[in-house]
C-alpha cells in the first residue's frame, strides 16, 4: 500500500469512527450498516430508548455472529455493507380507501390474482399491505378495534401499545436467537402487530401482503402475534416481488406468542422473485419463524406454500411448552430452474401430552435442490409426547434433487414418534394417461402437483388456496419438455 | 373414418407389429381377438400416441387426417379414446376434477365453451347413469384403491364424459366379474351411435356377448392373420389359438 493511500485509509476509517452524519429528511438510508444506521432508522421512526438500546444490542451480537453455513444452499457472498437499511416509499399519507393504493402495486396484486377490492367485499379480509417497509393502507380497523383487536402495522403498535411490544417483543425469538435474527432485530423497519384479546375469536382472517419495491433495499420486517387467553385468530401472509436482477436479501423474524387454551393458525403463500431460468437474480429469503405455546391447550398451526425466492432457508417453529399443546406445521415447497430451499420445522416438546403433526410436500423441478429439514425434540419432563412426521418428495425430471433431514432427539420414554418419508417421480404413464384424455402436459403436471399438495392446501383458507394452487402451476411452468 | 395402411412399430428395437392393415366406418364394432403377445396394447398405445413405441412405417388417417402427425391430447381431442387395461391412479385428484380439466381442453379445441361448474355437474349427472357410478367415487381420488370393476366403470364414464368419434377398449373385460362385465358393456352399447365406432380389445369371447362386434379379427405376430364376422369368435372360442397360429406357421415356414 503506498503512503497515499494509507492516508486515505487512515482518514476513511477514522471519518467512520466518529460516525457520519445521516440526513434525517432522506427516504433512504445510505448503503451500509453501523451503529449509526440503527439510530437513523430508530429516529426515522420516532421510537423509544429502550427500543434503539434493544436494536443496538443486537446489532452488536450481529457483529459477533457468523452467518449460518449448514443449510443445503449455496450463494455468493452477501455484502452486507452493500445493502440500503431503510428506504420509505415516496408517497407515505393515510389511505382512506383501498382505491388510493399505488397503481403499480395492484397490478402486481391482480397478476396474482389477489383483488384487494374484491377480497375487502367478498371476504371480509382486512388487509395491512406493506410496501417496502412502511405501511400504506389499513382497513377493518374500527370493526376489529371493537373487539379489541389491535392489528396495526408495527411501528404504530410501538407508538400506541409499547408495554405489550415491549413485553413480548424478543420473548419468542430473542434477538440474539441467529445471524439473521439478530441483523433483523438491529434493523427492522417495519411489520405487522396482532394482538387479540382474551376470550375473543377473530370473525376475520388477518392479512398482510408484502412486497419488495425498491430495487437494492433489504426488508427485514417484523411481525408480532399475541394470542390472550382462549383466543382465536388466523393470520395470512403472502408476497409479491416484481422482477429483480440483483439479489435481494429478504430476513424477516415473525413471533407468535399463543397463550393458555388460545389457537393462531398463520398461512402463508410466498411468492418472492425466484431469479431467471439461468438462476440470475432472485430473492435471499432467511426468514426466522417462531411460536410458543405457552399454556395449557394451545395450538399452533404454520401452513405454508412456498414458491418464489432463489433461495430459502426457513423453520416455522413451534415451542410446546403449556401441557396438552398442538404444534403443526403443514408445507408444501416448489423450487425450480436454480432455486434452493432448505425448509422445514421444529418442534420442542416441553409439556406433557404434546403433540405435533408435520406434514411436508416438497417439489423440485429444473437443476432446483428441495430439502426438508425438521427437528423433533422431546424433553425430559414432555411425558406421553407424539409426534407424527410425513415427508414426500415429487420429482420432476432428472436434473434436481430433493433431500430429508429429519433430526429426533427424545429424552421421556413414554414419547411416541412417527415418521414417514416417500420420494415419487411424476410418472409417464400418469402423464400420458392425462394426455390421452385431452390434457396438455403443462395442465398434467399442474393436476398431479394440485393432487400431490392436497393435504396442505386443504389447510389454506379458501381464497389462498385457489391463489395457491394457481401458484404452483406457474412456477413448475415450462418445467418439463 | 379409420384407415390404418401397413403399420409397423417396435419397442427399443423389437418390432411388435409387422404391418396392420384395417378400416373402421362410423357405426361399427371391431373386436380385435388374439393370444398373449401378439401385439394388441400395442397397437392400442400406437394408435393414442404412447411415446414408448416407435413408428416404423405405414400410416394411419383419422377422420382424413395423419393421426400419426397428432400429439396424443391431439389425438384425444379429435375424438379418439382409450380405455386403459390398467388405469393410472393419480392420487389427490378427483375424477370430478380430473374430467373437468379433459372435457373444457377437448370443447376448447373443438371450438365449444367450457362448461361451467353447473353445467359440468349436470351433465355428470346425466352420464352417471349410463354406467351405474357413484357420485362418492367421483370425489375419490381418480382411480386410487378403486376395485378393478369400479376402474373399468369409471374409463366407461370417462368415455360417456368425451364423447369421442373412436373408443378403444383395451381388455377392458379383463378383472371383471360377470355383472361388471354387463354393467360396463351396457354402458358402451348405450354409447353406440351411428357416427361412432368402436374397437375392442380382448383376449375372450365373453365380453362379445355383451358387446356385438360386426367385425372380427384375429392378431398374431403384429399382423391381423383373420378376419370374419362374430362367428368367427366363437370359433376362437371353441378351438382356441392353437389353428390359427400352426396356420400362419405353415403359411411362413
Amino acid at each position: 500500500m503506498s503512503k497515499d493511500d494509507q492516508i486515505l485509509e487512515d482518514f476513511t476509517s477514522r471519518e467512520y469512527e466518529h460516525g457520519w452524519s445521516v440526513d434525517l429528511e432522506s427516504d433512504q438510508a445510505p448503503k451500509g450498516l453501523n451503529e449509526d444506521i440503527v439510530r437513523f432508522i430508530s429516529a426515522k421512526k420516532n421510537e423509544p430508548e429502550w427500543l434503539l438500546e434493544w436494536r443496538l444490542k443486537a446489532f452488536r451480537k450481529w457483529l459477533e455472529l457468523e452467518e449460518p453455513v449448514w443449510p443445503n444452499v449455496k450463494y455468493p457472498t452477501i455484502n452486507f455493507q452493500d445493502i440500503i437499511y431503510y428506504s420509505a416509499p415516496k408517497k407515505q399519507k393515510e389511505l382512506k380507501s383501498l382505491d388510493e393504493v399505488d397503481p403499480e402495486l395492484r397490478e402486481t396484486f391482480e397478476k396474482l390474482g389477489i383483488n384487494l377490492e374484491e377480497q375487502k367485499r367478498l371476504t371480509g379480509v382486512a388487509v395491512d399491505a406493506v410496501i417496502d417497509s412502511v405501511s400504506v393502507a389499513t382497513t377493518f380497523k374500527e370493526t376489529l378495534g371493537e373487539l379489541g383487536i389491535i392489528f396495526s402495522s408495527f411501528s404504530e403498535a410501538v407508538k400506541d401499545h409499547p408495554d405489550l411490544v415491549r413485553e413480548y417483543l424478543g420473548s419468542v425469538v430473542p434477538a440474539t436467537d441467529n445471524y439473521y435474527s439478530a441483523l433483523n432485530s438491529a434493523v427492522f423497519s417495519d411489520g405487522s402487530f396482532c394482538y387479540i384479546p382474551k376470550g375473543v375469536h377473530c370473525p376475520m382472517e388477518l392479512s398482510t401482503y408484502f412486497r419488495i419495491n425498491a430495487a437494492n433495499t433489504g426488508q427485514f420486517e417484523r411481525t408480532l402475534i399475541i394470542a390472550d387467553e382462549g383466543s382465536y385468530v388466523s393470520y395470512l401472509e403472502g408476497c409479491t416481488a416484481p422482477q429483480r436482477d440483483e439479489n435481494q436479501l429478504h430476513a424477516a423474524v415473525v413471533e407468535i406468542h399463543v397463550s393458555k387454551d388460545a389457537e393462531v393458525k398463520y398461512s402463508t403463500v410466498q411468492n418472492w422473485y425466484p431469479g431467471d431460468k439461468n438462476g440470475k437474480g432472485g430473492i435471499y429469503n432467511f426468514v426466522t419463524k417462531r411460536g410458543i405455546c405457552a399454556g395449557d391447550n394451545a395450538k399452533l398451526s404454520w401452513t405454508q406454500v412456498e414458491t418464489g425466492s432463489a433461495v430459502t432457508w426457513k423453520y416455522p417453529s413451534c415451542i410446546l411448552k403449556g401441557d396438552n399443546s398442538i404444534g403443526e406445521f403443514y408445507s408444501v415447497a416448489v423450487t425450480n430452474n436454480y432455486q434452493q430451499a432448505d425448509t422445514g420445522t421444529k418442534m420442542i416438546h416441553l409439556g406433557k401430552n404434546t403433540k405435533s403433526r408435520i406434514v411436508s410436500k416438497g417439489i423440485s423441478a429444473g437443476h432446483s435442490q428441495n430439502s426438508y429439514r425438521g427437528l423433533v425434540d422431546i424433553s425430559k419432563r414432555a411425558e406421553n409426547a407424539r409426534n407424527y412426521s410425513q415427508c414426500d418428495s415429487l420429482l420432476l425430471g432428472n436434473q434436481c434433487g430433493a433431500h430429508t433431514f429429519p433430526y429426533i432427539e427424545v429424552s421421556n420414554n413414554t414419547a411416541q414418534v412417527e415418521h414417514e418419508a416417500t420420494t415419487s417421480k411424476i410418472g409417464e404413464d400418469q402423464i400420458f394417461y392425462c394426455n390421452q384424455r385431452g390434457i396438455d402436459t403443462e395442465k398434467a403436471i399442474a393436476l398431479i402437483v394440485n393432487g400431490f399438495s392436497k393435504e396442505v392446501l386443504n389447510k389454506l383458507p379458501m381464497e389462498f388456496a385457489v391463489e395457491a394452487q394457481k401458484l404452483l402451476a406457474l412456477t413448475l411452468e415450462g418445467s418439463v419438455g | 373414418m379409420l384407415k390404418i395402411e401397413n403399420l409397423k412399430a417396435s419397442v427399443d428395437g423389437t418390432p411388435i407389429l409387422n404391418g396392420i392393415n384395417l378400416e373402421v366406418r362410423p357405426g361399427e364394432v371391431h373386436a380385435i381377438m388374439g393370444p398373449n403377445g401378439s401385439g394388441k396394447s400395442t397397437l392400442a398405445a400406437v394408435l393414442a400416441g404412447r411415446e414408448e413405441y416407435d413408428v416404423d412405417g405405414g400410416s394411419v388417417l383419422f377422420q382424413g387426417n395423419s393421426l400419426l402427425d397428432l400429439s396424443p391430447e391431439d389425438r384425444a381431442r379429435s375424438g379418439i379414446f382409450l380405455a386403459f387395461q390398467y388405469p393410472v391412479e393419480i392420487p389427490g385428484v378427483s375424477t370430478t376434477n380430473f374430467l373437468k380439466a379433459a372435457v373444457n381442453q377437448v370443447r376448447s379445441y373443438r371450438g365449444l365453451e367450457e362448461l361451467d361448474a353447473v353445467n359440468f355437474l349436470k351433465e355428470m349427472k346425466e352420464k352417471m347413469k349410463i354406467v351405474d357410478i357413484d357420485q362418492s367415487l367421483l370425489r375419490r381420488s381418480l382411480n386410487e384403491g378403486f376395485s378393478g370393476g369400479e376402474k373399468k366403470r369409471n374409463e366407461i364414464f370417462q368415455m360417456a364424459m368425451l364423447e369421442p368419434k373412436l373408443a378403444i377398449l383395451d381388455e377392458t373385460d379383463s378383472g371383471l366379474d360377470i355383472d361388471a362385465l354387463r354393467i360396463v358393456a351396457n354402458g358402451v352399447n348405450i354409447l353406440k351411435s351411428e357416427e361412432n365406432a368402436t374397437i375392442v380389445i380382448t383376449h375372450y369371447q365373453r365380453l362379445l356377448d355383451y358387446i356385438v362386434p360386426d367385425f372380427v379379427h384375429v392378431l398374431y405376430k403384429g399382423r391381423l392373420v383373420k378376419s370374419g364376422g362374430k362367428e368367427l369368435a366363437m370359433e376362437l372360442e371353441e378351438r382356441g389359438y392353437d389353428w390359427i397360429k400352426d396356420e400362419e406357421n405353415h403359411i411362413t415356414a
